[in-house]
């Protein structure tokens, strides 16, 4: 459900709070303007477009809890104009917002499955609201895996949040970081590493993986080896989204534009273009 | 700890799957069953590579000293991988250190043991080789993996 009448025209949202979560990356909290006491509803995987006024949009993953609909929160990487200006924000300002756009993760049909949640650096943020649906109706799946990998111990997002999780004593939470200094206990090596820890009932399990495209090649390689059918896998394509309605292309990839079709794909709607290059 | 209980650990450990009972046999009369306590080491870079372990607890990591950017841990090993491999390849010396940053409950197979039985039997030899490239291909991947720095950009 798009917030407004025009999905070209922008809502108003206000700033509610700015988390850092590592050097580079912060989240915005927001509280959107639904107008007629409507609440802001969107699926786990969706994005919307930030606009920085006078600036320009970017479209962010929505990355907080769906159940809590008066704020919605995105997490962004600064890395160009708009993030960088997205970045200076403080409470009480204002920005637009467009959407949700775009496809969910499948965490309906996911009941009654294994579900395998793997990540990789800022690609945890779009999977995050997966998590919290999930444990919110923990009872209706079977075992769920969390493997997670960043460049650093630094670059791990939602600290807090993994410790909790990984407390859960139904829930498996595997982190990895490319390398550490003598202070990192945890796991070192690539994200693909971890699968040498689990034992996935290939047939039973749902996945669903957002990260680099060479990671999520690689984890495919690891799913594949378990059994995991290719319908059963899903993952979240990544393009330079403009209108988010599929109209301006900008975002198409081979006959799809991520930004209406995805950007979560089940993969054997996308697996033949993961290796051409220059798409 | 008897031999019997011995090759039953063994046995439990994946680099030893599908290994025939000959061979088996002749792992086992070159293993040590042993501890580790988190913030022991292992082994240190430069010393004589003349063990491996197989892990069947903890985790060690495997690190190396950077100059200024201080120690720099390049790779972790858990439960079920294989520690060492520089007792097989001349000339037998460690490339890192090895700490615990979890207590290790591991075997520990005399390499100059194993390198003359490889010399003796060469049926036994050459499956110690393909399963150590295994341990090689999977390193060299992930360090290829690790090389290109995926989430950095």
């Amino acid at each position: 459900m798009v917030h407004n009448i025009d999905p070209m025209i922008p809502i108003p949202a206000h700033i509610r709070r700015v988390n850092w979560e590592t050097e580079d990356t912060f989240t915005l909290l927001l509280e959107p303007e639904c107008g007629n006491n409507n609440k802001f509803q969107f699926l786990p995987g969706q994005f919307n477009m930030l606009y920085a006024f006078g600036i320009g949009e970017s479209a962010i993953s929505i990355s907080s809890d769906p159940f809590k609909k008066n704020t919605i929160s995105h997490t962004i990487h600064r890395l160009g104009i708009v993030t960088n200006s997205l970045s200076q924000l403080k409470h009480g300002d204002t920005i637009g917002l467009r959407g949700p756009f775009g496809s969910g993760w499948p965490v309906e049909n996911a009941k009654g499955m294994d579900v395998c949640i793997v990540a990789g650096g800022i690609g945890l943020a779009p999977l995050r609201p997966v998590i919290y649906s999930i444990l919110r109706s923990r009872k209706k799946y079977r075992k769920i895996f969390l493997l997670y990998g960043a460049r650093s111990p630094l670059d791990l997002l939602y600290r807090a949040e993994l410790e909790q999780w990984g407390k859960f004593p139904d829930i498996h939470v595997l982190i990895t970081a490319d390398h550490g200094d003598s202070s990192w206990k945890g796991n070192v090596g690539v994200v693909t590493k971890l699968f040498s820890y689990i034992k996935l009932d290939g047939f039973r399990t749902t996945a669903m993986i957002c990260g680099p495209e060479i990671m999520m090649k690689f984890t495919l390689q690891e799913l594949q080896q378990y059994g995991v059918p290719p319908n059963q896998i899903f993952i979240s394509m990544e393009r330079n989204m403009k209108c988010g309605i599929g109209l301006c292309g900008h975002c198409q990839c081979g006959p799809k534009f991520v930004c209406k079709d995805g950007p979560v794909f089940p993969l054997p709607q996308v697996s033949h273009l993961l290796d051409k290059k220059e798409i | 700890m008897a031999i019997k209980d011995l090759s039953e650990i063994l046995q439990t450990h994946p680099f030893v799957n599908d290994l025939t009972e000959q061979h088996l046999q002749t792992l086992i009369s070159c293993v040590t069953n042993v501890r580790f306590s988190e913030g022991t080491y292992i082994f240190h870079e430069g010393e004589e590579a003349d063990k491996f372990y197989l892990i069947r607890a903890g985790r060690v990591a495997l690190e190396i000293h950077a100059g200024k950017k201080g120690i720099i841990r390049v790779q972790t090993i858990g439960p079920g991988e294989v520690l060492g491999w520089s007792w097989l390849i001349s000339p037998y010396r460690w490339h890192y250190d090895a700490c615990v940053v979890e207590d290790v409950r591991a075997l520990t197979f005399d390499g100059k043991c194993l390198r003359t039985k490889c010399e003796t039997d060469h049926n036994f030899g050459y499956e110690m080789l393909k399963r150590f490239s295994q341990v090689l291909e999977q390193n060299l991947k992930a360090t290829r993996m690790q090389l290109l720095d995926i989430y950095g950009s």
